[in-house]
């Protein structure tokens, strides 16, 4: 009997330590709120106090009212690489069979193998069937064989939430834009080619005249004006599709919502902005 | 016209912008460099933190090699770099996120720290100078001393207590500068073949066998040029660091390339393929076979027999050049390797460095050559040689 109320002492004592304890928490936990909360508020502010300098010199565009995103419906490639000619041609990217801002990739699946066929416009059997470096086609190379199934994959850079090639510039000259866009300032790449690395996708190459990297900008100097990417404008069959995602009526934004979309390597954790409809399990 | 660069031939399927190889030879030669300062830096300071009074021959003379391999690191990035001159732009403005980015400050932070180590270690030699030299050269020491020509046993501790602070500071930043390097590699996913989290821990150890093996094929040919006796204890305290580290080295690439293997993630097939075909010579043979496993079995029978004389001389230097073949196996393999293995997982790349060239293999040489050019000048300058040291 004498016990009881030392065992309640205890309990009390246990439940005031308990109490003290979550106040303490609680007390943290509103700190480290009110922390992170004054900073999103410090952040918001600053973004807001910003003068207009970080925005892009552009005539009537304002990067804070879009995200833009592009989407590939590969069961309509057809391979017949316009969109590559296209995106060397508007963005004077070397004309060689080394150096590309976006590339088609055709997999192939023969009778009896149950691993595809893959190549590219590079690859040297197509490049002779084309004559020159300067020149894109597939070769006809499986012309006598028994192809059970077949398809073209384009690829560009995915322009990911998450970039790793922006981690990893050293000097910040690669940077995601405020409209989703991952851009390079050529003017401060130290070309490192520490991006290329850190790029899972072989989406950036060294541009080897102005010895920076390079890579696909959506043609940002073109969807900034209203007009679409180089190789979405002249796609013959609609297989490249470009938007905004803010505008629900957008090409991508009804792309997006009416298919089952894919992205390539969700694994890397890079969140890529490439959408795909109609690969398969092989695609790189 | 374009300007020229070199195409790699490959085999199944690489990505299109994957046929011309974004890091070269001397990206494979820069952490090699790193791995030197390391090494040299920790034979050093077995001496200078710890007393090891076996190291007393070498102490200085892995100082002065550990100062000239560091100042010559960034050279080889300098090369590499596309705009050289805008180097300074990770330091101006570095990008937090970027392993990369802080390289300029950990490298900066370093090459103060020895040169004020050296300073401290060399200052008797310089007031001396400073007052028996003329000319130029009685300048040049003049200036070095800045103007403190104090040898008082009182100014020696406060010097001593310097030298020991500094290296003290120097262990954690030379291996942490090496364990970063590995880091650079390590950290990026995109290539299956150095995403590994060993990677910092692999080119530690890699670093510090190589920067022991520098040291005594260093001290075992200037002893043999200026004719003076090999202090064999000295040798065989670094022979059995050698062995020591080599052991760990060796137990961490096995380990980590049993789990790339064994994870057997996308990619493995292809690895496998490259492993058993063109990796054979450059990593089965060179580093692992020629370059790890002969010195070990060397370093070991010494051990053993408790080996001394000429046998201990020939078996420590012929043990360690090999080493020094080995880790520079192991830089290429890694650097080149990771490059060779396309990201696709499907194809394979085959790259040969081009003889001249800004990043051919002339370059490469002259700036592997630079270290050594570098510490005669400083020999000279600073005779590091085991007489005039005293216990720290």
């Amino acid at each position: 009997m004498m016990k009881r109320p030392e065992i309640s002492q205890a309990k009390d004592k246990g439940r005031v330590a308990r109490r003290e304890f979550l106040r303490t928490l609680g007390a943290a936990a509103t700190c480290a709120g009110a922390a992170v909360a004054a900073k999103i508020v410090v952040s918001e502010a600053s973004a807001a106090a910003e003068p207009p300098a970080p925005r892009p010199a552009i005539p009537n565009y304002d990067w804070t009212r879009h995200r833009w995103a592009y989407g590939v419906d590969a069961t309509k490639c057809i391979g017949c690489l316009r969109c590559v000619e296209a995106c060397k041609l508007e963005n004077d990217v070397a004309l060689d069979a080394h150096h590309f801002r976006t590339w088609v990739e055709r997999y192939v699946y023969l009778e009896g193998e149950d691993k595809p066929r893959v190549d590219s416009q590079n690859d040297p059997v197509n490049i002779e069937a084309s004559g020159s470096e300067r020149e894109y086609r597939f070769a006809n190379r499986y012309k006598d064989a028994k192809v059970e199934k077949a398809f073209f994959v384009p690829k560009l850079c995915n322009h990911c939430t998450h970039p790793a090639c922006v981690q990893v510039c050293p000097t910040g000259a690669t940077y995601k834009t405020l409209d989703g866009a991952v851009l390079i300032d050529h003017d401060y790449c130290i070309g490192c080619q520490y991006c290329v690395q850190a790029c899972p996708y072989g989406a950036r190459f060294f541009n080897e005249r102005k010895h920076v990297t390079e890579k696909c900008t959506w043609c940002y100097h073109r969807i900034t004006k209203g007009l679409l990417p180089a190789c979405v404008e002249v796609c013959p069959v609609g297989a490249r599709i470009f938007g905004d995602l803010d505008d629900k009526q957008s090409a991508i934004s009804k792309f997006v919502r009416n298919n089952r979309v894919f992205v390539l390597r969700p694994e890397s954790g890079n969140a890529p902005n490439v959408f795909y409809v109609g690969i398969d399990k092989d695609v790189l | 016209m374009d300007p020229a660069f070199t195409i790699l031939p490959f085999s199944g399927y690489v990505y299109p912008n994957e046929t011309v190889m974004a890091w070269s030879l001397l990206i494979a030669i820069y952490p090699y460099l790193t791995g030197l300062v390391a090494g040299a830096f920790t034979i050093s300071s077995l001496y200078q933190v710890f007393h090891m009074q076996r190291f007393r021959p070498v102490a200085h003379l892995a100082l002065l090699t550990s100062l000239c391999c560091m100042v010559v690191v960034p050279l080889p990035l300098m090369l590499h770099l596309g705009h050289p001159e805008r180097a300074l732009n990770a330091m101006i403005t570095p990008h937090t996120t970027s392993a990369f980015a802080i390289f300029g400050y950990a490298a900066g932070f370093y090459v103060i720290l020895l040169i004020l180590e050296n300073w401290f270690v060399f200052r008797p030699h310089i007031v001396r100078q400073a007052q028996q030299k003329k000319g130029p050269l009685g300048w040049f020491y003049r200036i070095l001393s800045l103007g403190s020509y104090d040898l008082s046993e009182n100014a020696m501790r406060y010097d001593r207590k310097w030298i020991f602070a500094l290296a003290v500071i120097g262990i954690p930043a030379a291996h942490g500068l090496h364990g970063y390097v590995g880091f650079v590699f390590g950290s990026l996913k995109s290539r299956e073949w150095w995403s590994s989290d060993l990677m910092p821990a692999v080119f530690l150890f890699s670093a510090i066998i190589s920067g022991t093996a520098l040291v005594m094929v260093i001290y075992v040919v200037t002893c043999k040029l200026r004719r003076v006796a090999i202090d064999l204890p000295c040798l065989k305290g670094m022979a059995y660091t050698l062995w020591g580290f080599l052991m760990f080295a060796l137990l961490l690439e096995g380990v980590e390339f049993a789990s790339l293997v064994y994870r057997g993630r996308e990619g493995i097939d292809m690895i496998m393929e490259y492993v058993k075909g063109p990796l054979i010579v450059p990593f089965a043979v060179l580093q692992f076979g020629i370059g790890s496993a002969i010195p070990l079995v060397v370093l070991t029978f010494m051990i053993w027999r408790g080996t001394t004389g000429k046998a201990l001389l020939v078996g420590s230097a012929a043990s360690a050049l090999l080493v020094l073949l080995a880790v520079l196996m192991m830089r290429w393999n890694v650097v080149i390797g990771g490059q060779e293995i396309a990201k696709t997982g499907k194809g394979l790349l085959s790259y040969h460095p081009e003889i001249s060239g800004r990043e051919g293999l002339l370059a490469a040489a002259g700036v592997l050559a630079a270290p050594f050019v570098l510490l005669v000048i400083m020999t000279r300058l600073f005779p590091p040689w085991g007489q005039e040291a005293k216990p720290a």
